[in-house]
């Protein structure tokens, strides 16, 4: 599984000496008593900043992966504490519990938060709610649906986790559809959906001018 | 023009058109204590999808017309009554610690009742605990004796005078306020409480110390523009604009600035700004 890609970079390097320390305290205090989280996890913005850490990670996210990671529990106990921080949360803070999900023992009990996340209309949480973690446990339409969504909202698909392994025909079909749909509106298809159906080019069909769409410029 | 800081006002019940009015006459800053809604709710649900509200959406409304908007969380007085919503006690630990959230309010009395003793003093303590002031509302039955108990329970609860403003005010209640060292807080309103020729009038009786003038708009009769008629009401009174910008700017960044968490850099309108991928546009998302 590609939890590598996920893990959050060490926002230790990007922390001036106070937020360092409130971090590694803040730790601590969350190992200790897992409830704790509920008023640090909010402040870790406040707390540590939230500039840029890397292309794909915010100083701020990458912090409350750490208190994420450090709560001493798993399975049911955990998705109980996790959802209500998600519930009881801000996009910045539900966008760093999306991020963090494949890296914590949770087996399938955090699909309801990647499944509301699906139904919403914010493209950063939606993104990252497709990492890893929904790529290892959205059920086949499930994953379908959700790589689609993020072609109508105009989400980059380098962006969502596991197409090498579950990007199949129906998707394929699917995407075909979709680009059919766009040529006969004189709209633009967009080229990252190519290789998806090019991959099984029988679901282009007789469609002389899909098939010429998706192949100009591959 | 003067700048103003509206430190109370329920923007949730206003219009974008408020906005715009606000921003036309000076207010650049606002904050919304959370309070009831004019009918009861009936679950700890419904409070917590308001300060998502609060913390979300109305922040950003406020930003699309340039006003920074910060909000104050808690159980108020009324509704503390009520069995059903006591339990949002337990959960307010989660948000007030969010970045916007510059007080725990509005608390205070309403009937003066023993859940709202237990409500208030146990607010004043998760005050202490975030380090964050606190906005006491006054009743508006009795108010002399409420004010008073109220000062009792804020005594006792060990909080710094300073970090407590009272609020709703009047030429009775006035004095006693400021004399415990906590701020005094002024509603302007249309009709009832005060007006701003009672305040301009408070004001050369009590001075500019630790006093706060806010409109208190809301869902019923209410004007929020009351601010900057209190401004002008103190210009034509003759004080000058150092005092109006005192009152009206300095006042509430002082008393809310004690939070930490006051970040007064302007808001940068974008009309393809969204939130949770919805706009304040018509026909759009």
């Amino acid at each position: 599984m590609a939890v590598t890609t996920a893990s959050p970079p060490d926002p230790r390097t990007a922390l001036d000496p106070t937020a360092h320390a409130w971090l590694d305290e803040s730790t601590t205090k969350v190992a200790a008593k897992p409830a704790a989280l509920r008023r640090l996890f909010p402040a870790a913005r406040r707390r540590c900043g939230h500039g840029r850490l890397t292309e794909h990670w915010t100083v701020d996210e990458a912090a409350r992966a750490v208190l994420l990671i450090a709560l001493p529990l798993r399975g049911q106990p955990l998705a109980d504490e996790v959802t209500l921080l998600h519930r009881h949360g801000d996009p910045a803070e539900q966008r760093a519990i999306l991020r963090t999900l494949p890296l914590l023992d949770l087996g399938d009990l955090a699909l309801p938060l990647v499944r509301e996340t699906l139904r919403g209309n914010d493209t950063t949480l939606i993104e990252a709610a497709l990492g890893p973690y929904a790529a290892a446990h959205l059920a086949d339409a499930e994953y379908r649906q959700a790589v689609l969504k993020c072609v109508f909202c105009e989400i980059p698909l380098d962006r969502v986790s596991g197409l090498d392994s579950r990007a199949d025909r129906e998707l394929a079909r699917m995407l075909a559809d979709f680009a059919h749909e766009r040529i006969v509106a004189g709209r633009a298809v967009p080229p990252d959906i190519r290789p998806l159906v090019l991959a099984f080019p029988d679901v282009i069909g007789g469609r002389a001018e899909l098939q010429h769409a998706l192949k100009e410029e591959g | 023009m003067p700048r103003i800081f509206d430190p109370h006002i329920h923007m949730t019940s206003r219009t974008t058109d408020d906005y715009e009015a606000m921003y036309a006459a000076g207010v650049r800053a606002v904050v919304e204590p959370a309070f009831w809604l004019g009918q009861p709710r009936t679950s700890p649900e419904s409070f917590y999808d308001y300060f998502d509200g609060l913390l979300g959406w109305e922040p950003h409304r406020a930003a699309q017309f340039g006003i920074q908007h910060f909000c104050t969380i808690a159980l108020n007085p009324k509704e503390a009554n009520d069995p059903r919503c006591l339990p949002v006690l337990d959960e307010l630990d989660r948000y007030l610690a969010k970045d916007r959230v510059v007080a725990v309010g509005e608390i205070g009395y309403d009937s003066m009742t023993p859940e709202e003793d237990e409500a208030l003093a146990r607010q004043l303590q998760l005050a202490i605990e975030h380090e964050l002031p606190a906005l006491v509302h006054t009743p508006h039955r009795d108010k002399a004796t409420g004010t008073r108990r109220t000062l009792d329970v804020v005594r006792e609860s060990g909080i710094a005078p300073e970090l407590v403003v009272l609020d709703h005010l009047n030429e009775l209640t006035v004095g006693m306020v400021l004399d415990s060292g906590c701020w005094a807080g002024f509603s302007i309103y249309p009709k009832t409480k005060m007006s701003e020729d009672r305040m301009v009038e408070i004001l050369r009786e009590h001075g500019t110390e630790r006093v706060l003038v806010n409109s208190a708009a809301d869902w019923g009769r209410s004007d929020p523009l009351k601010t900057r008629k209190t401004a002008d009401a103190m210009l034509a009174a003759g004080f000058d604009d150092d005092d109006v910008d005192k009152v009206l700017w300095r006042n509430p960044v002082a008393f809310y600035g004690q939070s930490g968490r006051l970040e007064l850099e302007d808001p940068k309108p974008d009309e393809a700004a969204t939130f949770q991928g919805n706009s304040i546009r018509r026909g759009g998302a």
